[in-house]
């Protein structure tokens, strides 16, 4: 349990760990929420949701607004003094951490980066870092400023629901929460000297051996490194980009789909299928030890 | 709504010093009137952020658990408290460690004013994430609010690049160890970098992208200068403008969201 502690108390994984609760109980709420307003919309539309959370009007002439002073701005109060006070308290509790002088000659095992980049450091162990350190942080930013333009159904804008909006709720929250809060939470808690896996529990053994024999995904079928890998790589990573043609194939004809349109499919299955390369490429690495599926001279994914 | 006349334009004699003051101050009388109490959000530079009156669902709490407000107390905690460490602190290898160690056990109340730098910080990154998943769960980017939501992304990424940059300035092995891993990706990047693929010809540890962000191939002297100068002014006046746009932007895009609020329409 040693090192549990250790990870737990260390004062840099403190918000790690007063964030899992916090997000878990947010979800929580939103899932009961929008349970709630499904059924309402069905009932009586969007008018319905805002009774709800509007609450009871007072009696008389029913006032559909508030004024801001008082009515938000002493919310606002109370929020900014309890967050002052949540801070005052951990300030005084818990003291930043000062460790030894920089020394560039003593390189610490393992080296973390900050607590909210450990997801992408984690995705070191599976990909190049041109990809998990540069490819793939540019295309989460570009990725979460596009959302807007690929979600193109209005359904669920301005309160929260689940029953019209279940595809773009299921696939932010697989990204947001599962892989990029995951990642960062297996980063922190399961990686020890020579980023090798250490359950919370086991003690850091610093002697034990570093890297498993990896090989290359054509090597699976029997085909050693050379052109002929190089190119069945390449028609792996094609063909798994070409399972978006294949949905558009099959799909096209729904009304979502009619609604989208291509070139906003096409946009929408490259990062879907990005995205859902990462845990595939996790799943090959971890199950398979395959280092890299596709070779070239000039670059690995 | 036409403007109040200044207090000062009144007829009958001028009211009581105290009275007078506070009148002067605020432009609005302390009588609660409803007609008061819309002058009081509108006539205050501080408050005239917010429409003078507001939906009622949007007081719950639990609607927007104030996520972006707290991000913004915390950004503004962050300032205060870092302007009160510069005081103190001084950017080279030097003395940048010892600067912090001074602060920690010789300033008064320096160790809780770094304590509440960089909690305000975590919590700040935190409170981002919450106020990212908030506005999406409630589908609150889409129309007429795509734009902002894209605002918002810069200035989440603002956010982490200032966590990142301050991360370094305490200049322990935990700093530049953490940033060591961190910049080694710029080294990796696609044509810029010298490690990465495609590298253009000529790139070395000493003029790529990396050299660019660190002033050099290793995280050094220069590292620490450019990074404090980013943490300390560059970042914080591009998230500080960030904020005037995504905030003037909520208004102008009618307010805060709401059930059967979508759809475009004008300034509220």
């Amino acid at each position: 349990m040693e090192p549990l502690l250790h990870i737990l108390l260390k004062p840099d994984n403190v918000p790690i760990v007063l964030m899992v609760p916090l997000f878990a109980g947010i979800l929580l709420h939103w899932w009961r929420a929008a349970r709630r307003h499904d059924r309402l919309l069905v009932e009586g539309g969007e008018a319905a949701v805002r009774r709800e959370l509007d609450g009871p009007l007072p009696e008389g002439t029913p006032e559909p607004k508030l004024h801001t002073w008082p009515y938000l701005l002493r919310v606002e109060l109370i929020a900014a003094l309890a967050t002052v006070v949540v801070l005052l308290v951990w300030s005084i509790t818990l003291d930043a951490p000062l460790e030894q002088l920089a020394d560039p000659t003593r390189t610490p095992n393992p080296s973390k980066a900050p607590w909210y980049f450990l997801g992408l450091q984690e995705l070191l162990v599976y990909f190049d870092p041109w990809v998990a350190g540069v490819a793939l942080p540019l295309l989460i930013i570009a990725g979460l400023c596009l959302i807007p333009y690929l979600d193109v159904n209005p359904a669920g804008s301005g309160f929260h629901s689940w029953r019209g909006r279940r595809f773009a709720v299921s696939v932010f929250l697989f990204g947001f929460v599962g892989l990029w809060l995951g990642l960062i939470l297996v980063g922190t808690f399961c990686r020890g000297p020579g980023w090798n896996w250490f359950w919370p529990w086991e003690p850091w053994d610093r002697a034990r051996a570093v890297e498993l024999a990896t090989r290359d995904w054509p090597a699976l079928f029997g085909v050693s490194p050379g052109p002929g890998a190089s190119l069945l790589g390449g028609a792996t990573v094609l063909g798994w980009y070409g399972l978006g043609l294949v949905g558009w194939r099959l799909l096209r004809h729904r009304p979502a789909l009619q609604r989208l349109g291509g070139s906003r499919y096409a946009v929408v299955a490259f990062l879907l299928l990005t995205m859902l390369a990462v845990p595939v490429k996790m799943a090959l690495r971890l199950g398979f030890s395959v280092k890299y599926v596709w070779t070239t001279p000039w670059f690995n994914l | 709504m036409s403007d109040a006349p200044p207090p000062s334009t009144r007829e009958g004699p001028p009211p009581g010093l105290v009275k007078e003051v506070v009148r002067s101050a605020l432009r609005v009388e302390n009588v609660d009137t409803p007609r008061n109490r819309v002058l009081a959000v509108a006539h205050t530079v501080w408050l005239h952020l917010h429409p003078t009156k507001v939906p009622r669902y949007s007081v719950r709490f639990s609607f927007t658990w104030g996520a972006g407000g707290i991000s913004f107390l915390l950004f503004l905690v962050t300032v205060v408290t870092g302007v009160v460490l510069m005081f103190v602190y001084r950017p080279t290898p030097e003395h940048a460690w010892l600067d912090v160690k001074r602060l920690d056990f010789d300033v008064p109340f320096g160790m809780l004013n770094r304590n509440m730098h960089r909690w305000a910080a975590h919590a700040m990154v935190i409170v981002v994430w919450v106020h990212l998943l908030r506005v999406f769960l409630t589908g609150s980017y889409k129309a007429p609010r795509q734009f902002n939501w894209v605002v918002g992304v810069g200035l989440l990424t603002l956010t982490m690049l200032l966590s990142f940059t301050g991360y370094l300035l305490p200049w322990d092995q935990l700093s530049m160890w953490a940033v060591t891993v961190g910049t080694n990706m710029a080294a990796a990047a696609p044509v810029i970098g010298h490690e990465g693929p495609f590298a253009a010809p000529g790139l070395s540890a000493t003029n790529d992208v990396r050299a660019l962000l660190l002033g050099g191939p290793t995280v050094g002297s220069a590292a620490l200068l450019r990074f404090y100068i980013l943490h300390c002014v560059a970042l914080p006046m591009a998230l500080g403008l960030g904020c005037i746009v995504h905030f003037w932007r909520v208004r102008r895009d009618g307010g805060i969201s709401g059930p059967g609020t979508s759809g475009p329409k004008g300034a509220p």
